[in-house]
C-alpha cells in the first residue's frame, strides 16, 4: 500500500532575523525580511521524503498557502525531494489575517481532491505559535491524529506513532488514512543540494485561489495591538540570606 | 597555548588615563602588557613576568557615527560584534570579521592587523583604518585621529600602530572607515574532490563573481571531520576531499542569486564541483559558517593544538599540508588545513592528545623552512606576539629587522610596552 503524501509548508520569517514590530503596533515588519520555510514543516517534509525513500510513499505533494513569494517555500521543498506543488495564492494583505481554520479548511479541501492518504505538517509555525492546524484538519476530515510525533513507523494499513508529550513519550496507533504534526526530534532535515536545487526548477507547482477549493478566508479574529515583550531589568545582589529574605517580603513575594 | 600571570591589572576608561599609567611605569620602569579580548593566538597578550597588565575593557564608548562618510569613531576596547551592531543601525558594517567577533576588541584587530573572512572584499585595516590616538610609552599622546578618507600631510604615523600589537603604542581611538551593509548576502558550500579543482573554483569565482564576492574559504576533509565528530555540526553535503565557502555581498538579491545561480552551474556543468548547497536565509548561513568558523574550537577537544598561520603562493597551497602529515606521520590526531584561500592565507593545525615536545621539534623549524623556501609569510595574520617571535627572520630580512629594533628603541627607549613580544631575542 503506497501513500499518497500531502505536506502543508508554511513561509515564516527566517528565526536568525531580529523581529520588529511594525509602527503601526498592529504587526511585525515583513517587507524586506528574509523568510524561509518554517523549521517544523522543514522536519515534515524530511519525514515524507524519507517515507518515499523506504518506498511507504509513492507521492509527495508540498502545498503552501501564501502570496508569490511562497513558492520560493514549495522550491525549497521540492529540492529536499517533493514531487509536485500546490501555491494556494493568498495576497500578502490577506496573508496577515489568515487564520488556522481558514487553512485547515484548504488543506482538507486539497487532500479530498488529491485522495491523499497521509497529511503532515510542522506542529506549529514559529510566527503565531498557535499549533492548531494539524488538530482541526484532522476534525474537518474525520481523520485520526498523531501530533507532536517523535517517531513515525508504518504498519498494516496503520501507523504507529510516538508522541512528545509533558510527562514523556506516548505510543499510539493511529489508523490510516490519518493527520500527521511534526516536532522536533522526528528528524532532522537535509539541505537542498545543488543537483536537486537544479532539479526542482523542472518540478511542477500548480496554482490556485481559496475560492477554487470553495474555502472563505473572511477572518474571525482583529489584532487589536503587537507589544514587545517588557524590557528586562537587571537583578540586584544581596549580601545574605537574611538579605533574600527581606527583599522578597518587600516585594510580596513571600 | 599560553599562560601567564601577574599581580597588577588595570582597567582605565580614557585615554588620559592610560597617558597617566604608562607616564607612571615609564618613569619606574615597569614593564605593561596591554589587553584587549584576549583571543590573540600567539600570547602577544600574555603577560611573560609581572608585567602590569592594561585592560582595554571599559574603554568601549562609541563616539560617533557619520552615515555621510561612513566614518564609525570610538575607543578601542569596543567589542567586534558590538560595534558592528552598533553601526548597522546606519547602515553600515565594519570592514572586519572573524570568528572571534564576540570576544575580540577592535582595537586588538586594528594591533595585530587581523584579516578575517572578508579581506578579499573590503582589504585590510592598513586601509579601512583612518585614524588612531596612541599613547606612548612616555605617556605621550599622539593624535592621529583623522576621519577623512584621503590626508597626506607627512608621514603616516597610524600604520605604526597597525599590526605592532602594543610594542610601539597603546591604541585608545580608532576612526574606521565603514562600508554601507550588504541588504543581500548569499553563500554557497561547495565539495570538491581535487585541490585543482579548488583552485579552479576560485579563479572562476572571481571572473564570475568578481564585484560581488565577499569571501572565499577553503576546508579540507580533515577540518570537517574535526567539527563533525567534537561539536557534532553536521555537514549540509556528502564527504568531499575539500570544500568551499563562497559568499555573496551587494545591494539586489535577484541580481546577485541570478548571478550565483549561473556560476553554480557552470562550475557544476564542468564538473569541478560535485555537490554543494547554497542559502540565503539568515539562520542556514549561520549554519554553514560555523562549520568554518568553530573549527579552531573543535580542535581543543582533540587535547593539544599546534598552530600555524602562513602565507604562501596557492599552487603550494595544500602540499604543505599533506607534506607535514606524511613527516608527522601516526605521532599525531590529525594535521589539517583551512582557511583564507581568496588572500593566499593556510591555517595549519596539528592536534596530539598532549603537548608534546618530540611533536613540536618535528614541526619547528620545518615548517618554517618550507615557507621561506617559497617566500611566503610564517605569520599571516595572527602576528608574532610571544610564541613567533624568534622565527621572524624567515620572513624578513635583517636590515628590515634591525630598522624595526631601532624604531622600537626611539619610541620605547626603556622597552616597557610589550616586552618580548615581535622583536626577536639576539
Amino acid at each position: 500500500m503506497s501513500l499518497k503524501v500531502l505536506v502543508g509548508v508554511k513561509r515564516v520569517i527566517d528565526y536568525a532575523v531580529k523581529i520588529r514590530v511594525r509602527p503601526d503596533k498592529l504587526g511585525v515588519v515583513t517587507d524586506g525580511v528574509k523568510h524561509s520555510m518554517n523549521p517544523f514543516d522543514e522536519i515534515a517534509i524530511e519525514e515524507a521524503v524519507r517515507l518515499k525513500e523506504k518506498k511507504i510513499a509513492k507521492e509527495v505533494i508540498a502545498v503552501s498557502c501564501g502570496p508569490a513569494q511562497a513558492q520560493e517555500t514549495i522550491r525549497t521543498a521540492l529540492a529536499m525531494g517533493a514531487d509536485r506543488g500546490i501555491h494556494v495564492e493568498v495576497p500578502a494583505k490577506e496573508m496577515e489575517k489568515l487564520e488556522p481554520l481558514h487553512v485547515s479548511k484548504i488543506l482538507a479541501k486539497l487532500v479530498e481532491k488529491e485522495g491523499g492518504d497521509l497529511l503532515i505538517v510542522g506542529k506549529q509555525a514559529i510566527d503565531d505559535d498557535t499549533n492548531a492546524t494539524a488538530q482541526m484538519t484532522a476534525s474537518l476530515l474525520n481523520w485520526p491524529q498523531a501530533t507532536f510525533a517523535s517517531e513515525i513507523k508504518k504498519t498494516d494499513g496503520e501507523l504507529e506513532v510516538t508522541r512528545e508529550i509533558d510527562g514523556g513519550l506516548e505510543s499510539i496507533k493511529v489508523k490510516l488514512p490519518a493527520v500527521v504534526s511534526a516536532d522536533l526530534r522526528l528528524n532532522e532535515p537535509r539541505y537542498a543540494t545543488l543537483p536537486n536545487i537544479m532539479k526542482a526548477k523542472k518540478k511542477k507547482i500548480q496554482k490556485m485561489k481559496p475560492g477554487d477549493l470553495s474555502v472563505d478566508v473572511t477572518p474571525h479574529l482583529e489584532v487589536v495591538e503587537v507589544l514587545d515583550p517588557p524590557v528586562r531589568e537587571a537583578g540586584i545582589k544581596v549580601d545574605d540570606v537574611e538579605g533574600l529574605v527581606t527583599k522578597l517580603k518587600e516585594a510580596g513575594r513571600i | 597555548m599560553v599562560r601567564g600571570a601577574s599581580s597588577v591589572l588595570l582597567k582605565p576608561k580614557t585615554t588620559e588615563e592610560v597617558s597617566a599609567i604608562l607616564s607612571y611605569c615609564n618613569q619606574h620602569k615597569l614593564a605593561v602588557c596591554p589587553q584587549g579580548g584576549n583571543t590573540g593566538l600567539v600570547g602577544g597578550s600574555v603577560p611573560v613576568f609581572d608585567e602590569v597588565i592594561i585592560s582595554m575593557a571599559l574603554m568601549n564608548q562609541v563616539e560617533s557615527v557619520d552615515s555621510w562618510s561612513g566614518v564609525v569613531v570610538c575607543q578601542s576596547g569596543c567589542v567586534l560584534e558590538a560595534l558592528d551592531q552598533h553601526v548597522a543601525e546606519h547602515g553600515l558594517m565594519v570592514p572586519l570579521d572573524l570568528g572571534a567577533k564576540g570576544s575580540c576588541h577592535i582595537g586588538g584587530n586594528v594591533s595585530t592587523n587581523a584579516g578575517g573572512l572578508r579581506l578579499l572584499r573590503y582589504g585590510s585595516l592598513h586601509g579601512s583604518v583612518l585614524g588612531v590616538e596612541a599613547v606612548l610609552a612616555s605617556g605621550e599622546v599622539i593624535d592621529c585621529l583623522s576621519t577623512m578618507k584621503k590626508d597626506n600631510t607627512g608621514y603616516d604615523l597610524k600604520h605604526l600602530f597597525i599590526g605592532s600589537e602594543g610594542t610601539l603604542g597603546i591604541v585608545t581611538k580608532l576612526a574606521i572607515n565603514c562600508p554601507p551593509r550588504p541588504t543581500a548576502v548569499n553563500l554557497a558550500f561547495l565539495g570538491l574532490q581535487s585541490f585543482d579543482d579548488v583552485l579552479q573554483t576560485f579563479r572562476d569565482a572571481k571572473s564570475k563573481l568578481g564585484e560581488i564576492l565577499s569571501s572565499c574559504e577553503f576546508i579540507d576533509r580533515s577540518s570537517l571531520e574535526c567539527v563533525e565528530e567534537n561539536l557534532k555540526l553536521k555537514s549540509p553535503i556528502e564527504p568531499h576531499p575539500y570544500y568551499m565557502l563562497i559568499e555573496t555581498s551587494g545591494s539586489n538579491g535577484d541580481h546577485d542569486e541570478e548571478k550565483l545561480n549561473t556560476f553554480l552551474e557552470y562550475v557544476m556543468t564542468s564538473g569541478q564541483v560535485t555537490d554543494g548547497t547554497v542559502a540565503t536565509e539568515p539562520s542556514r548561513i549561520q549554519h554553514i559558517w560555523s562549520l568554518r568558523e568553530r573549527i579552531a574550537e573543535s580542535l581543543i577537544a582533540d587535547g593539544y593544538t599546534y598552530k600555524y598561520d602562513i602565507s604562501i603562493p596557492l599552487p603550494h597551497f595544500y602540499k604543505m599540508v599533506e607534506d607535514m602529515r606524511e613527516h608527522l606521520g601516526s605521532s599525531i590526531i590529525r594535521c589539517c588545513g583551512y582557511g583564507h584561500i581568496g588572500d593566499g592565507n593556510l591555517h595549519l593545525n596539528i592536534t596530539s592528545k598532549e603537548y608534546e615536545k618530540e611533536i613540536l621539534s618535528r614541526i619547528e623549524p620545518t615548517i618554517f623552512e618550507w615557507t621561506a623556501r617559497v617566500k611566503g609569510s610564517i605569520s599571516a595574520e595572527h602576528g608574532l606576539g610571544f610564541k613567533k617571535r624568534n622565527y621572524i627572520h624567515f620572513s624578513k630580512s635583517d636590515g628590515a629587522i634591525g630598522l624595526m629594533k631601532q624604531m622600537k628603541k626611539i619610541m620605547d627607549p626603556n622597552g616597557i610596552l610589550n616586552p618580548y613580544k615581535v622583536l626577536p631575542d639576539n
